[in-house]
């Protein structure tokens, strides 16, 4: 089935133009229909979300988790998999990390980097517990990640209002904020937070080498794109699924670790931000590329940032930017269908 | 009266139907014949509108239809009874019957259960309609759905391998069905791989080889004359000759069962000296396959011994088999043999770089280079597999090899291949068998087994019903074995 979507998308970088213009006039004409000026829409996402250093650094620290799950998702999209529990992987990511800040009592930094490993390790068992699902028990990943990701958000919420509650009151509004020496640090006043932006960059860079440059990452290629022919070339398909897993749910886990110690300060109920999903419609728009995924998660946060000023400025509803972004996804899959079409017509 | 002139279909290099004619009058059992992969499953696919025809025209009563999907066939009095019927298995009987029904949104079940009741009395069968559809044996659901074309006003019914799944009575028990269809004037094509059922049923017989029509003929007709049909001319095989084969058994295998599907391969022993090649003979899908992939250990499998070179191995794994020196390349080689979208290159680094965690690209695109031109690939190193034409994805595969190999298992080495790339890879075999490699292969290509084995295996329903020795030229009645003539 993926082998199929696969070779549907587009192949040449021209054919994702005539999309993303596409995109850009249909949405000039929502803009219009909604009473405001195209142009000044336009201008306003741009100038609010990379237009000064402050919006600046609000978009990179929603770029790091969509990075690094666009990252995840690479990972498991090469297997030919379809890790829709992604999200939930964020959350337990998330938890994990959640659990050192609020366990452990000694310095800030040990405690931050202990929530950092066990945010990776949660996200990377969470993942593998859908791997072993699937191989062990016979359960498809789509099924069996959208089953533990409303597992995980179930947890969340319990955690919030139970065990990790407020003092005096428990509120679903998420837990006490962690102890200031956790955060992850930040550059003057804004939000640029150098070590989050770090473990992205190490996360897309790394997922980048894996894929370009190891024999794992070539097998995991070989068992997405042919398992009949890769099991017969010898590439163990069970363990390259099960290993698929755990790496992509270990960069889904750090993106979760960002959002509760660099960008909430605590748990919150769905502290994923929808990021997992977003970040399946980077991948798309990546044609699963690893070096496309940096840039497009940076166009994509970009977009969901300063869609706040249309808000705020033309009285437009935010949810214009993801309508946008969808929309773009939409019209490049599109656009990747045809050309699949002409192709497989000129065949016949 | 039924009548296809000039239907021809292409799928990319295949040409599967050949300006084929074919008239069916109306209550004539009509058999059409031949191989797998001989072009009639196309050729009813295009008739019941499942498969559009890239030309020509299908005339019923002298009108000319024109079908885009099945409905349109039904509608037009044409209904195809697929080998396996594609019923709907969590479904009753009655909703399966009225699954295909025209009509509005409202289902008239009342009528519907009247209908069934009338058309299973009109033709001998009991149906239960409240029973699910999975309760009933294959036999079973062919008969209904038998029912549900007729009611949906088929003149001609067409049954693709019917009989591959069902028992014998329930075979008797159709073909009386059928009879009684004809007599009542309705044209049937039964479309069959097997000879004596097609003598036993029909009254005449179109037999397709390779797409075309190679002969119609009125039943009974003599068996050898079918068969030559099928298969072809039989070519002298001047050009074997015999190898000296090492003293040692090489490979001895006892007992092995094996299950795909349907099929059951029970007890098959093989000993091989070393450079021996064998060869699997049989129509498709009588066991060969199963057997060479458990040999792998591609298939799950249970044999009493299996030795290669002194090693039991009989419990080993595919990997453990992979790295003692047995190694399988399969008939459908984009699908099981090489990976889609990787390229050649890559192919070679997942061969030759098992071991190493960072990949060497530049003694990869070197080893791909020296590879593709000692093998005569037409491609580089950056190729992709479905790029390339049958015969150089059987080069790059055995490109792939490693230098030294124990047995080489190998389905249908030439299908598909032109005589220059058919006689290249025969080259390469044999260079193999003379470093002491045995060599199995299964083909449905009569010279070829001739011509290269040193023994040959018929299968007929999972089993050996013959082993001949080609060295001896033992060999003129490999067609009759095959078709099963004489092993029923």
């Amino acid at each position: 089935m993926t082998g199929r979507i696969l070779e549907s998308l587009p192949r040449g970088r021209v054919t994702a133009l005539w999309p993303v213009l596409a995109a850009l006039i249909i949405t000039a004409g929502l803009f219009a229909a909604a009473g405001a000026n195209p142009i000044e829409a336009y201008r306003l996402l741009i100038d609010g979300s990379i237009g000064s250093p402050g919006k600046f650094s609000d978009t990179t620290i929603v770029w790091v988790p969509l990075a690094l799950a666009g990252a995840s998702l690479v990972v498991t999209f090469a297997a030919g998999l379809w890790n829709i529990g992604v999200e939930g992987q964020i959350v337990m990511g998330a938890i994990g990390a959640s659990w050192a800040a609020i366990t452990f009592s000694g310095p800030g930094v040990l405690v931050m980097a202990l929530g950092i490993v066990s945010g990776l390790v949660a996200g990377a068992l969470w993942g593998g517990l859908a791997g072993v699902l699937k191989t062990r028990g016979g359960v498809h990943e789509i099924f069996g990640g959208l089953g533990l990701d409303f597992v995980a958000a179930g947890l969340a919420i319990y955690l919030i209002i139970g065990p990790w509650k407020r003092d005096g009151i428990a509120s679903t509004s998420g837990t006490a904020p962690f102890r200031e020496e956790i955060w992850f640090h930040t550059i003057g006043d804004t939000r640029l937070t150098p070590l989050a932006i770090a473990l992205a960059v190490v996360g897309v860079v790394g997922v980048y080498i894996l894929m370009r440059g190891t024999m794992f990452g070539l097998r995991l290629r070989a068992v997405g794109r042919g398992r009949d022919s890769a099991a017969r070339l010898g590439v163990p398909i069970e363990r390259h699924i099960l290993a698929a897993f755990l790496v992509g749910g270990a960069l889904a886990g750090v993106a979760g670790t960002v959002q509760a110690l660099a960008f909430h300060h605590k748990l919150v109920p769905s502290i994923s931000g929808g990021y997992g999903f977003l970040g399946i419609l980077i991948v798309l728009l990546a044609a699963f590329r690893a070096s496309w995924v940096a840039p497009i998660a940076f166009f994509f946060a970009a977009v969901g940032v300063g869609a706040t000023q249309l808000e705020l400025r033309l009285d437009l509803d935010s949810s214009v930017g993801g309508v946008f972004t969808a929309l773009l996804v939409l019209l490049v899959v599109l656009a990747g269908g045809w050309q699949a079409r002409r192709r497989r017509s000129g065949e016949a | 009266m039924l009548e296809l002139k000039g239907i021809d279909k292409r799928f990319g290099r295949v040409h599967a139907n050949d300006c084929v004619d074919l008239v069916v009058g109306a209550g004539e059992l009509h058999g059409l014949l031949g191989e797998n992969g001989a072009g009639k499953s196309t050729l009813m696919k295009i008739l019941s509108g499942f498969v559009r025809p890239d030309a020509g025209e299908i005339l019923l009563r002298g009108a000319t239809l024109n079908l885009r999907t099945p409905a349109d066939g039904l509608a037009a009095g044409v209904g195809l009874l697929h080998q396996d019927p594609l019923v709907l298995l969590p479904l009753t009987v009655l909703d399966n019957f009225l699954a295909g029904a025209p009509g509005g949104l409202l289902l008239d079940r009342r009528a519907g259960r009247r209908a069934l009741a009338d058309e299973s009395r009109r033709l001998g069968f009991e149906f239960d309609p409240d029973e699910l559809v999975r309760e009933l044996s294959v036999g079973e659901r062919q008969q209904l759905e038998i029912a549900r074309l007729l009611w949906l006003g088929a003149r001609v019914l067409i049954l693709d391998e019917p009989t591959t799944a069902i028992s014998d009575p329930q075979r008797d028990r159709l073909f009386d069905t059928l009879r009684t269809l004809a007599e009542s004037g309705m044209s049937v094509i039964f479309v069959s791989h097997k000879l004596e059922e097609v003598q036993d049923l029909c009254s005449r017989v179109t037999v397709l080889r390779e797409g075309a029509v190679v002969g119609t003929r009125d039943l009974p007709a003599p068996t050898d004359e079918l068969v030559s049909l099928m298969f072809g001319r039989t070519v002298e095989s001047g050009s074997r000759h015999n190898e000296t084969l090492g003293s040692h058994s090489h490979l001895v295998i006892g007992g092995l069962r094996a299950r795909e599907g349907n099929l059951e391969v029970a007890d098959f022993s093989l000993t091989l000296r070393q450079g021996e090649v064998v060869g699997l003979a049989g129509l498709e899908g009588s066991g060969q396959r199963t057997v060479l992939r458990a040999i792998a250990g591609l298939q799950r499998s249970h044999s009493i011994r299996l030795e290669l070179g002194g090693r039991e191995l009989s419990r080993a794994p595919y990997r453990a088999r992979r790295a003692a020196g047995v190694e399988y390349l399969p008939g459908e080689r984009l699908d099981e043999g090489l990976i889609r979208g990787l390229t050649v290159e890559e192919h070679v680094v997942l061969t030759r770089q098992e071991s190493r965690f960072f990949i060497d690209w530049n003694a990869a695109r070197e080893v791909s280079e020296e590879r593709i031109a000692a093998f005569n690939v037409k491609g580089r190193p950056e190729s992709m597999p479905e790029a390339l034409s049958g015969g150089n994805q059987q080069r790059t595969l055995l490109a792939l090899l490693p230098d030294s190999l124990a047995l080489l298992l190998m389905e249908h080495p030439t299908r598909g291949l032109d005589i220059e790339s058919a006689e290249w890879v025969w080259s390469q075999l044999l260079a193999r068998r003379a470093g002491g490699t045995a060599v199995i292969f299964a083909s449905s290509d009569l010279e070829e087994l001739r011509r290269y084995a040193d023994r040959i295996l018929v299968f007929f329903s999972g089993r050996v019903v013959a082993e001949l020795d080609a060295r001896a030229g033992q060999t003129e009645n490999l067609g009759d074995l095959i078709a099963g003539v004489g092993a029923t």
